[in-house]
Parts: structure tokens; C-alpha cells; sequence
């Protein structure tokens, strides 16, 4: 599994209904459901990936996320998660709040666009930056609302929601252990939260 | 691919007899039941490859192969067979002639053993639960306990789904295929049109008729004509006829068959007449339209949680008789009740009748979920 998902993975409580937005293969609903007593559901547009998560054994609703949480009962689940996607969709803002209608707790990751390597990209070279974790040029990116952390924190705080737990990525998506605490939103390569409320 | 089952007979198996009336749903019973089935491919030593096919309305247990002579297959030979979906070199495949039916299975045309006559109306009114409680009369008796899957599309998915609901334990899978949970008003109103054809055809006689000369012919054609209008999409009809005048240029202007629709439907309903019974017409529309296994939610969650079945509901993006709405109002229920459903609009031109034709991609979603199935098997 990929490691940031190790570290969603990690803030879903044990035994938990969730609900995966944009699941791709399946990973980690499969693991949650698996190793840790969760009941799972997933969200995915793509064909060849829905058919993954069939034979993963995973349940998924093949279609958009967006809709597909819009027909989604509220308080269906206790968790909803939504890694590495938000960035990709077209109103953000009410993404999260449809999640908050769905469940009380949410576990959402996303790269961090204030990230020094890319602010010297765009400042310095003058170019939209591609890495491992936005990987996509700026014309085939499905990346349309990116923001950096001080960004995200801004529409939560916005929304009314907490911040329960936050963890931050390094380069390799694994939990930041380096002096990304220090100024997250210059040094962090993105990050996990969980919210509440 | 291209070669399917072979050549295949249709079997019988009294299933309910004696001192073992079948009781209904409704509380009413059969003295004598008797079941027409098929199967395919072989069932494995650990006895746990079983597949049973639901039939929709006007099917039967001729689901896939030859009969001897014949030169079409069974209605859902594209499903079925080597290398298909429904693989016969892994899964032993069951499909039977539902309970009501006119196809070998007891129904409204077989001799009631009180009277030596044919039921006709006295046949008592069934729930889509009497036809699950048959084809699991008809397991015992081949000696299947628990199934890998139940598959079925229209009346065939209700089965399956009535099947997986009210008995826990019984079903790996249940594959639910545009099908509906709860009939609309649109539904009921096309079936109550359908039904009405049938009984106002003077040759109806009460449901009476097969001792006659003549039987309610024009009724049950109508019937057919109006549900196959149903069953199609208007792209589909506008591909295949579009406003095309039958084997002529230029428009005859009457009111005799005209448009090539019009012959089609017309030949519809004539070849119907010859394979169906207007009785298993009406009693299997009427089981249809008040199917309603999500009526009580508490009882519902109390039967999934009892259950381990995985549900896959398919629907087609031009099915217009039970729409994506029905399947996505199935796969809702089931998922409020704690079940893990998959769910897939499945994009296909032909209508309610996409779940007969033979379509990569649906043919991939539900080989994989029975793979799946299989896999934890």
C-alpha cells in the first residue's frame, strides 16, 4: 500500500463504516475491511479500476464522486475519506460538506501547493511544477482547485470544521518526521488530516 | 467462444407431492409440484461451484445450448458456457421454469390433481418468494446446498434478491440485473394494460380456455406487443426501423401494418402466442408488481446481517422499463441494511432487453464478481 495511505489508514477507527471517495483499485478499503473489522464502500469513475476493486472484493459504486455523494444518505457511514482527490474536483468546498453530511468524521490528504520546491519552481523557473506527488503536466493535470495547507486549514476553519489530528507527508508520502512541524506549510510535501465536527 | 454447452434437454423433477404440499407465501398450497430444469458444466466435489440462473417473465430453463435439432440457442447462451461469464468449465450452471410458469414447470395450465382439470384462474396468486422456495426445492433434490451465486435480470434479478434476503446463508452472490425493487406506477400501469388485453379477448373464457378451440390469442399478443415496446429503447427502434415502410418504397396509407415496426411488433406478438401461456402472462406480471422485499427496513437489516451475500445490481443506461433509479433504489436499501453492495450503470443501447445481449463490458463486470465469488468460495 501506497505509505500515505498507511497514514489514513491510520485515522480510521477500528470497526468503522467507510466511505472511500475516489477509491481507486481499492487498496485501502481493502486493507481496512480486511485488517481492521471496517465495512467498506467506494467511489470510482474509472472502469479499469472499479473492475480492481471487484476482484479485491471491495464494493464500489462505479461513477462521480461528486454525484455519488450527493445520493449518499446522510450519516451512512462513520468515516469518509478522500486521499489525494480533492484537489480534482470541482467544488471542493462542498465536498466537504457533503462529507460532514455523510459522516462524522473525515479523513481527507492532499499535496501541498505552498511546498518550497514548487513555490521555487513557479518563482524561480517560472514553470508549473510537476513532482512525484502532482506528477502531471499543467494542460493533462486533472488537478483543477489546488491550494497549500495554510489554503486548506483556511476553508476548514471556514466551514466550521475541526482539525482533530493532522499528520504531514514527506517526499515519499510517509509521515514527515523531519522539521516539517517547524513551518508545515513551506516544508510539509503534503498532509492527512482528520476532521470533525 | 464460439462454442457453447452443446446440445441440451430439458428435465423434470417433482419437487412437492404427497405430504409435502408446497405452502405459499399467501398461506395457499400445491398438492404436486413439478419443476422443468437444465444444467450445465459439472458440479464440483466440495459442491460449491452452483449457479442458479433466474429467468425473467417469458423465459425458461432453456438457458443456454442446443435442444436437438434446434438452430437457436437458449435465451442467455451468450452467459453462458466456456469461457463465458458463467463459465461452464468452473461453475456447474441451474436454470428452471419458474413456479407459475408454462414451460415444463407446475403453473395455471397444468392439471390440478383435485379436479383433473387445468388450474386456469384457480391457480393460486404467487410472491416472488414461492419462486424462490421452489428453486430451492429443486437444489435439494440435485443435492446443491449453499450456491456461489443466484443471477438474474427483470424478474430474474427479484428472485435472486428475494432469494439472498430471505435466506441468509444460501447465496455467496446475488447478481441483480435491471431489475426493480418496488414496481412504479408506470411499471404497474403498463402491466395492468397488458393484463387487460388478455381478459377482455373474448377467448379469455375466465382463464378457461384449454379445452377450447380457441384460445385468448389477440390478447396475448397485444400483451407481448405492449411490453416488448417497453423493453426497447427509442434509439433502438429508431436504428433498427426508424420510420422504414415494410417491404415497400413509398407508404401503402391504411391501417393495416405499414412501417416495419409495426410488422416487427406484429410478429412479436404472433410468435409469442405460440410459446406462452396468457394464464403464466397475468400471474407472473401480477407477482412483479407487488414485489416489495424492502417494505419492512428492520426486517431487512436483521436478514442481511444474518447473510453474508455480496449483491452486485446492474442496470443499463437506456433501460426505461426499470431505469438506473430502480437499481440505484435496490443498492441503497441493501446498503442502509449494512449489505456490501457493488453497483454499475452499464452503457448499452438496446433497453431493458441490454441484460439478454451479449456486451463486453457488462459480460466483464459480472465475470470478475463471479471470479471474485469464486476466489473466497
Amino acid at each position: 500500500m501506497r505509505p500515505d495511505l498507511d497514514v489514513v489508514a491510520a485515522m480510521v477507527g477500528e470497526g468503522e463504516r467507510v466511505l472511500d471517495l475516489g477509491c481507486g483499485d481499492g487498496v485501502l478499503l481493502e486493507h481496512l475491511i480486511r485488517h481492521r473489522g471496517c465495512s467498506g464502500h467506494g467511489v470510482e469513475r474509472d472502469a479499469d479500476r472499479f473492475h480492481e476493486c471487484i476482484a479485491r472484493g471491495v464494493p464500489v459504486t462505479q461513477g462521480e464522486l461528486e454525484a455519488e455523494l450527493d445520493r449518499t444518505a446522510a450519516g451512512a457511514f462513520d468515516c469518509a475519506v478522500l486521499s489525494l482527490t480533492l484537489q480534482a474536483t470541482r467544488h471542493p468546498d462542498r465536498v466537504l460538506e457533503g462529507m460532514r453530511r455523510v459522516a462524522p468524521r473525515r479523513v481527507v490528504s492532499l499535496p501541498n501547493f505552498g511546498h518550497w520546491r514548487l513555490r521555487a519552481d513557479l518563482a524561480g523557473r517560472g514553470r508549473m511544477p510537476v513532482t512525484r506527488i502532482l506528477p502531471h503536466t499543467w494542460y493533462e493535470s486533472p488537478n483543477i482547485h489546488l491550494c497549500t495547507l495554510a489554503d486548506f486549514e483556511d476553508l476548514v476553519a471556514q466551514i466550521g470544521m475541526r482539525i482533530a489530528r493532522r499528520t504531514l507527508l514527506d517526499e515519499l508520502g510517509r509521515a514527515s518526521r523531519g522539521l516539517a512541524r517547524v513551518r508545515p506549510n513551506l516544508l510539509a510535501v503534503g498532509a492527512v488530516y482528520l476532521l470533525e465536527g | 467462444m464460439a462454442d457453447g454447452v452443446g446440445v441440451v434437454e430439458t428435465e423434470t423433477a417433482v419437487v412437492f407431492d404427497g405430504d409435502r404440499p408446497l405452502v405459499l407465501d399467501s398461506g395457499a398450497a400445491l398438492a404436486r409440484v413439478e419443476v422443468a430444469y437444465e444444467t450445465y458444466g459439472e458440479l464440483a466435489a466440495a459442491g460449491d461451484n452452483a449457479i442458479f440462473v433466474c429467468h425473467a417473465l417469458s423465459g425458461d430453463a432453456h438457458a443456454a445450448g442446443f435442444h436437438p435439432g434446434a438452430d437457436r440457442p437458449g435465451w442467455w447462451d451468450n452467459m453462458i458456457g466456456p469461457g463465458r461469464p458463467l463459465d461452464t468449465d468452473r461453475y456447474f450452471v441451474i436454470c428452471a421454469n419458474v413456479l407459475g410458469g408454462c414451460k415444463g414447470t407446475t403453473g395455471p395450465a397444468t392439471a390440478d390433481p383435485a379436479t383433473g382439470r387445468p388450474y386456469g384462474l384457480g391457480f393460486p396468486l404467487l410472491a416472488v418468494r414461492d419462486l424462490v422456495t421452489v428453486h430451492r426445492a429443486l437444489l435439494e433434490r440435485l443435492g446443491v446446498g449453499r450456491l456461489l451465486a443466484a443471477i438474474g435480470g427483470s424478474l430474474g434479478g427479484m428472485q435472486a434478491l428475494q432469494w439472498a434476503l430471505d435466506h441468509p446463508g444460501d447465496l455467496g452472490g446475488a447478481l441483480v440485473i435491471a431489475a426493480s425493487g418496488r414496481l412504479s406506477a408506470q411499471n404497474i400501469a403498463f402491466s395492468a394494460v397488458a393484463r387487460e388485453a388478455i381478459m377482455r379477448d373474448p377467448d379469455f373464457a375466465g382463464g378457461d380456455y384449454y379445452g377450447r378451440d380457441r384460445r385468448p390469442d389477440a390478447g396475448l399478443a397485444l400483451a407481448r406487443m405492449i411490453g416488448h415496446i417497453t423493453y426497447l429503447s427509442e434509439e433502438s427502434m429508431r436504428a433498427k426501423f426508424g420510420r422504414r415502410i415494410q417491404d415497400a418504397p413509398e407508404p401503402r396509407y391504411g391501417f393495416d401494418v405499414d412501417f416495419e415496426v409495426e410488422s416487427y411488433l406484429h410478429y412479436q406478438g404472433q410468435s409469442f402466442v405460440e410459446r406462452f401461456d396468457a394464464n403464466t402472462y397475468l400471474y407472473l406480471s401480477r407477482t412483479m408488481d407487488y414485489f416489495d422485499p424492502f417494505a419492512d427496513p428492520v426486517a431487512v437489516q436483521r436478514q442481511v446481517a444474518a447473510g453474508d451475500t455480496r449483491y452486485l445490481v446492474l442496470s443499463f443506461n437506456s433501460d426505461w422499463r426499470y431505469s438506473t433509479d430502480h437499481a440505484r433504489e435496490i443498492a441503497a436499501e441493501l446498503r442502509l441494511a449494512g449489505a456490501p453492495v457493488t453497483f454499475r450503470e452499464i452503457s448499452a443501447p438496446h433497453g431493458h432487453d441490454s441484460f439478454l445481449m451479449p456486451n463486453p463490458d457488462y459480460h466483464r463486470t459480472v465475470a470478475a464478481f463471479v471470479d471474485r465469488l469464486a476466489s473466497e468460495a
